[in-house]
């Protein structure tokens, strides 16, 4: 392609780039800020860590979403294989249509509907408000995720290698195990992060469908923001973003050097 | 192949938890939010008694409050799918076309604020737009204006809220599909002479199409039911349809109310297609 037109695409994508990281910066950087003002920079202090690190509400929240988060991921990544499996893998079954639909729809819904009718049932069913509650809500979300990323990882790799070992003498079960599995789990792995990362990002449906003593990190972070800014939550935010950009250099780094062992093997 | 012997069975089978799972907590919720839509509000728990009431409905249909909020949400995603679109599209474009080193990296600047929790996101922009904030005072520093302007809390902090929270759910359709492109194509195109904003309208954007329209689904429909953006950012002025459901549940307890809001909400949201549809199909009905 002519290079002449290419610079408006780069101009664009630098704007763009800026946009998404110039918020990012100053959230770290104000989080060393010595003041209570947000916005005001006065000198370099650690304080609102030390401040973080005695809150045990904040503490309590942290615990609780990470549990919560492990929970769902897991149960999202079990039930969106499964799914995704169903869906890549048999062309013909009778509910096709219907999980097609039921694995895309909560992709593009809006969280509040979510939220408040997974309230209404469990209102309507007797069923107590808890750990359990929310992690039912960020298991369904979850699913959906998780379904796209290994039906993606599943279309990506050819059926000759599970045919060979079907071929060989494995039995269903074993050739998933051993062939099916294996090939899949970066697929299952970035489902789990993402229902990980999902649940510990949600404030809408842990709102709706908590118990009493249930509050996640989310909501005690809703809570302090809304009536107004608090340094505590740019400390907070600042590890948040540390602990996502490592996370996430670590598995494109994986991934790099598992295509690169592939290619250099064929 | 002994797995594809008896596909129908085997398919059926695996698909049993998923979709035993998405029918009770997805789509049996959305039938209790219909019957209570038709109950009627009491004081006690649970803060309705069943029975088959318009009342609700008669309530929102009659009260301007609710149509004005989503014409406000539905104008509001609108622009915010544009605006993604906008600046969405030439970043997946350029990510697409780079060599894999740069690529890389800027996959990785993408998902990372993807991955950042968006409350976290959005709360930086209260910041940021404050009137002693750093756009102000920015903006003074380069003597574009000399008192504070009101930034927060404005129809266009929200929209910025909503363009920030949505532009990595736009990149990445887009990026999925673009990558895939078979650029020999433009080569073709430009051997046989069409310029390049020429092979741009014909070759890239169709066949960019399916991202566009995923892309799209996943920043418009959520976005029209966006509750923290509005609630953060919006502070009174921010009407939307989603921070009203919120309200009636939350803080006025009327749970009827609430789940009419809500079932009229998804009527909307259902039949934005159909309405798409008609409209596309008016010249052909004229002819």
């Amino acid at each position: 392609m002519n290079r002449r037109y290419a610079w408006p695409a780069i101009v664009i994508t630098c704007v763009g780039f800026t946009f998404l990281y110039v918020p990012l910066f100053t959230l770290v950087a104000y989080s060393f800020n010595e003041s209570q003002r947000v916005t005001m920079w006065t000198r370099f202090s650690t304080r609102w860590y030390t401040a973080l690190a005695d809150s045990q509400e904040l503490i309590d929240a942290t615990l609780m979403s990470v549990k919560i988060a492990t929970l769902s991921a897991t149960l999202a990544a079990i039930v969106g294989t499964a799914a995704a499996i169903a869906l890549a893998r048999y062309k013909r079954f009778r509910s096709r249509g219907l999980l097609t639909l039921a694995v895309t729809v909560p992709l593009a819904t809006p969280e509040v509907l979510i939220g408040f009718s997974l309230l209404l049932l469990f209102v309507g069913l007797g069923i107590e408000r808890g750990v359990l509650t929310v992690v039912i809500a960020h298991t369904t979300l979850g699913i959906a995720y998780v379904t796209v990323v290994v039906q993606a990882r599943l279309a990506s790799f050819d059926r000759s290698l599970e045919e060979a070992a079907a071929d060989l003498g494995g039995r269903p079960l074993a050739v998933f195990r051993l062939v099916t599995l294996p090939l899949l789990m970066p697929g299952l792995v970035a489902g789990w992060l993402l229902t990980f990362v999902l649940s510990l990002d949600d404030l809408v449906l842990a709102n709706f469908v908590n118990g009493p003593g249930t509050s996640t990190l989310p909501m005690i972070v809703f809570g302090r923001v809304r009536t107004g800014l608090s340094p505590e939550v740019n400390a907070l935010a600042a590890i948040f973003i540390t602990f996502v950009t490592v996370t996430l250099a670590v598995v494109l780094l994986l991934e790099r050097s598992n295509t690169a062992h592939a290619a250099a093997q064929d | 192949v002994s797995a594809g012997r008896h596909p129908v069975s085997a398919g059926s089978l695996i698909a049993l938890p998923p979709v035993f799972w998405l029918g009770i907590f997805f789509v049996v919720p959305f039938l209790f939010v219909l019957m209570i839509s038709l109950a009627t509000p009491q004081i006690g728990r649970p803060p309705y008694v069943l029975g088959f009431s318009l009342d609700s409905y008669v309530a929102i249909f009659g009260d301007a409050k609710y149509l004005d909020a989503l014409l406000n949400s539905l104008r509001l995603a609108a622009l915010t799918t544009l605006l993604t679109l906008i600046l969405g599209f030439p970043m997946a474009y350029v990510m697409a076309r780079a060599a894999p080193g740069p690529r890389a990296v800027m996959l990785l600047l993408v998902f990372i604020p993807f991955w950042t929790a968006s409350l976290l996101r959005i709360y930086a922009w209260m910041a940021l737009l404050q009137e002693g904030g750093i756009v102000n005072r920015v903006l003074i520093m380069l003597g574009v204006i000399d008192q504070p302007l009101t930034l927060l809390y404005t129809t266009g902090s929200i929209l910025v809220g909503m363009v920030y929270a949505y532009l990595p759910f736009m990149v990445l359709p887009l990026f999925a599909v673009l990558s895939r492109l078979d650029w020999r194509l433009l080569d073709a195109a430009s051997d046989l002479g069409a310029r390049p904003p020429v092979a741009f309208f014909r070759i890239t954007l169709p066949l960019a199409a399916p991202g566009i329209l995923a892309g799209s689904l996943l920043v418009f429909v959520p976005a029209l039911g966006e509750f923290v953006v509005p609630e953060l950012l919006g502070g009174q002025s921010g009407l939307m349809i989603g921070k009203l459901i919120w309200y009636e549940f939350f803080n006025s307890n009327d749970w009827p109310r609430a789940a009419a809001l809500s079932v009229s909400f998804v009527v909307v949201i259902l039949s934005l297609p159909l309405l798409g549809r008609l409209k596309g199909r008016r010249p052909e009905a004229g002819a």
